[in-house]
């Protein structure tokens, strides 16, 4: 109990310089916090997906589509529940910078493919009567104050065109990581104006989503897909669903990187900034120190207080800087959630900030210890600040 | 009386291991500053410069992109006979109907499905883009299925170098030229000829389409003769504008990124550069006793203590761009989210990085240093020359 008396007395010896610290590995605790639920945030769509789905889309590129005929085809394939499909409409809702993902699908059968898209009956019977209708989830519709009932309008950027839209519903998530942002509308609507209007894009549908009885039979389902239009006009690429977001996700994996090395920098400057005040604290010490030498004190003793006085501050930060973590990626959260539906602190992240608020102690006392350690108590004596 | 600046100078080399500890703080801070910066700059000059301000681009209204965008024969032709269309040294206008699409190609090292842009090109192609030069074979022949690779594409895609043949399609393309578009975003495309492009992708209609204009002064009048043409759904853009907005939102998002990353960190620098400097006023109470003594005034000890703490901030902004020049090195490449295909470039450094990285290191120098050299020069002469 006496050797942490002696610690946190060592470490406040200088209140501004350790609270000046202590404030700067809270800062840099917060900011891998942040940085690593990023990244994380990223993958959620990952994370999300069901074993139970796969995706077919055409195997050229996703910008390339399928023939709706092929829907009949691939129910017939042994080991295939429901087959739903779907198209990027890509809508702009009155300026680009109100991205959200929408999709026109199947009505019918886009809900009972999504189960974890919870909507209660009454307003999922108003969207199946409605062709122009859509429905949206809980955090989109809350963003724009969308309710049920208003018109919405979107640009179309792939499809020409203004488009509207009447809302009949809201979907909430079952999940805690289930995307809360998705605009869907009925495909029948989207088809039937490209028949009037650009007759050879209908009856195209951008991918299928198809639900499987058995998951361990994925892989041979998706062979098999692919097998049917092996050499036609347009070949297919069958994925688990998992694989088709990782796929998206893989696009920005550069950035991703780069973020990732980044949030290491942050740990380097926080340990120049530690192992400075070590440095100083010791050095202004070399006399105590001689003075404990001369006492009979042994130099692990010495060690143990200089590496312990470390840890303490180092600790103490990362205490902090966990604490704030949670409300700070709440708000965060809050104010991105356009573009991270899925935004929370995984408990790997606070092991991380541990293990590393422990290294950086222990790296920092390294030089200073050594240095203490070396010096001879006459010279420790002799030197004056 | 000004206190000498070898003064500052020598605290500084005195304390060392402070010194260089503290200074490499904010030089990791530059460092990721400048990097990012770099990177936003390398991106949109690769897209800029992929652009030539003479050449004019006809794309669907509201399409935003070559890729969303389409054109009707009958349409197509209706712009090529424009009188502002220039003529090449052939006697034919120099007009290219364009269509673009993108395919999977698996990468080199990683065996990664990517995006690619292939671009169906017409003989004119390669004249309107006088930054595309052939490097190796020939450029492909029109009415065959050969095609042509970028150096980013034939270097980081399998089966992309010259003489291999890529399947798409539904037919073989064997690859008979590489060509180099220098830092452009050409480099990472694969061209053929558009009419056999066209019915191998099914497409009826074609992309885009480019021409050089005979008077540029006129392009507002062009602008306008076409956008109200009732027969056109197209808009009518410069080239270079064109790819400069192709860049934009990536470019931004970057910028954001970095700024707000670099804040954070920042802030770490400055408390060490804080802890540092009031160490250094504490450790010199009795010698700043001593010059007051002397005769300095409080504003000759208060401007001593800023300069050695903008020093630091140099020596760290110094540092940190020195390191960052040699990312120049480094290409790198990523998805464009707007085009949705990939594209290869390089961290860009210019004097207006160098610039705001050096102004950047300053201001965290003298954040840090402010209130340290406010602190030493409000002592009181007798208290401090007193302390031992």
């Amino acid at each position: 109990m006496h050797i942490l008396k002696i610690l946190f007395k060592n470490a406040f010896r200088h209140k501004l310089r350790t609270g000046l610290t202590i404030l700067s590995i809270t800062i840099a605790i917060l900011a891998f916090g942040l940085l690593r639920t990023v990244i994380g945030a990223w993958y959620a769509g990952v994370e999300a997906s069901s074993a139970y789905r796969l995706v077919t889309r055409n195997a050229v590129s996703i910008i390339f589509s399928l023939p709706l005929s092929y829907k009949e085809k691939i129910r017939q394939v042994d080991g295939v529940a429901t087959v739903s499909y779907g198209n990027w409409f890509g809508g702009i809702y009155i300026d680009e910078k109100n991205f959200f993902a929408n999709f026109a699908v199947d009505a019918k059968t886009y809900f009972d493919l999504y189960k974890e898209y919870a909507i209660n009956d009454a307003e999922k019977a108003a969207f199946l009567r409605d062709r122009k209708s859509f429905v949206a989830g809980r955090k989109l519709a809350s963003r724009f104050g969308w309710k049920i009932g208003d018109t919405v309008v979107l640009k179309g950027t792939i499809f020409p065109g203004n488009w509207e839209f009447v809302m009949r519903g809201i979907y909430r998530g079952k999940e805690p990581n289930t995307d809360e942002t998705v605009f869907v509308f009925h495909w029948d609507y989207l088809n039937e104006t490209l028949k009037k209007n650009a007759s050879t894009r209908a009856d195209q549908v951008g991918f299928y989503m198809i639900g499987i009885k058995d998951p361990s039979q994925a892989v041979r389902v998706t062979h098999d897909i692919d097998g049917l239009f092996r050499n036609s006009f347009a070949e297919t690429l069958t994925e688990t669903e998992k694989a088709f977001t990782l796929g998206f996700v893989a696009m920005s994996d550069t950035i991703i990187t780069a973020i990732r090395l980044v949030s290491f920098v942050v740990i380097i400057i926080i340990l120049a900034v530690v192992a400075n005040t070590v440095a100083m604290s010791v050095r202004e010490r070399t006399n105590e120190y001689a003075v404990f030498k001369t006492l009979g004190f042994g130099g692990w003793r010495i060690a143990g207080l200089i590496f312990g006085e470390s840890l303490v501050i180092t600790l103490m930060g990362c205490a902090f800087g966990v604490a704030a973590t949670f409300p700070a990626a709440a708000a965060f959260g809050k104010a991105m959630g356009a573009y991270f539906p899925v935004f929370s602190v995984e408990m790997e992240t606070v092991w991380l900030d541990a293990a590393f608020s422990l290294i950086v102690g222990l790296l920092a006392a390294i030089v200073p210890t050594y240095r203490s350690l070396r010096i001879s108590i006459a010279d420790g004596l002799r030197m004056v600040e | 009386m000004r206190i000498p600046f070898s003064y500052s100078l020598r605290n500084l080399w005195t304390r060392r291991l402070t010194t260089i500890l503290t200074a490499s703080g904010m030089a990791l801070v530059v460092f990721v500053f400048t990097t990012i910066l770099m990177l936003a700059q390398g991106l949109q000059q690769t897209l800029v410069e992929t652009g030539s301000y003479d050449n004019v681009i006809v794309i669907r209204k509201g399409s935003g992109s070559e890729v969303q965008s389409w054109i009707d024969r009958a349409q197509s032709s209706i712009v090529e006979t424009d009188p502002l269309v220039a003529t090449g040294t052939d006697g034919k206008p120099l007009v290219s109907k364009e269509l673009i699409v993108l395919i999977g190609l698996p990468k080199k090292d990683t065996d990664r499905i990517s995006n690619v842009t292939i671009r169906g090109i017409k003989e004119s192609s390669l004249s309107l883009r006088p930054q595309v030069k052939l490097i190796r074979g020939r450029m492909p022949r029109m009415g065959s299925t050969e095609i042509a690779v970028g150096t980013s594409i034939a270097k980081r895609f399998k089966g992309a170098d010259l003489g291999g043949e890529l399947r798409f399609g539904m037919r073989l393309w064997r690859i008979v030229g590489i060509f180099d578009a220098g830092n452009t975003g050409f480099s990472s495309e694969i061209w053929g000829d558009v009419e056999q492009l066209m019915p191998a992708f099914r497409r009826p209609v074609f992309s885009s389409m480019i021409f050089r204009i005979s008077d540029p002064s006129q392009f507002d009048a062009l602008k306008k003769r076409i956008e109200t043409d009732p027969r056109l759904t197209q808009e009518v853009k410069r080239e270079t504008r064109y790819y400069l907005e192709q860049s934009e939102m990536m470019a931004k998002f970057l910028r954001i990124l970095g700024i707000s990353l670099t804040l954070i960190f920042s802030m770490g620098a400055i408390i060490g550069a804080m802890i540092t400097m009031y160490a250094a006023v504490a450790n010199r109470t009795s010698e700043i006793g001593t010059l007051r003594a002397l005769g300095f005034e409080r504003k000759s000890i208060l401007v001593s203590f800023l300069i050695e703490a903008l020093l630091l901030g140099l020596c760290g902004g110094v540092t940190g761009l020195f390191f960052a020049s040699f990312m120049q090195l480094v290409t790198v490449s990523t998805v464009n989210f707007q085009t949705f295909s990939e594209l290869a470039f390089r961290f860009s450094l210019t004097p207006d990085i160098t610039v705001k990285a050096l102004f950047f290191a300053i201001v965290m120098g003298f954040v840090g240093g402010v209130l340290p050299a406010i602190r030493a020069a409000h002592m009181n002469i007798v208290e401090a020359l007193r302390t031992k």
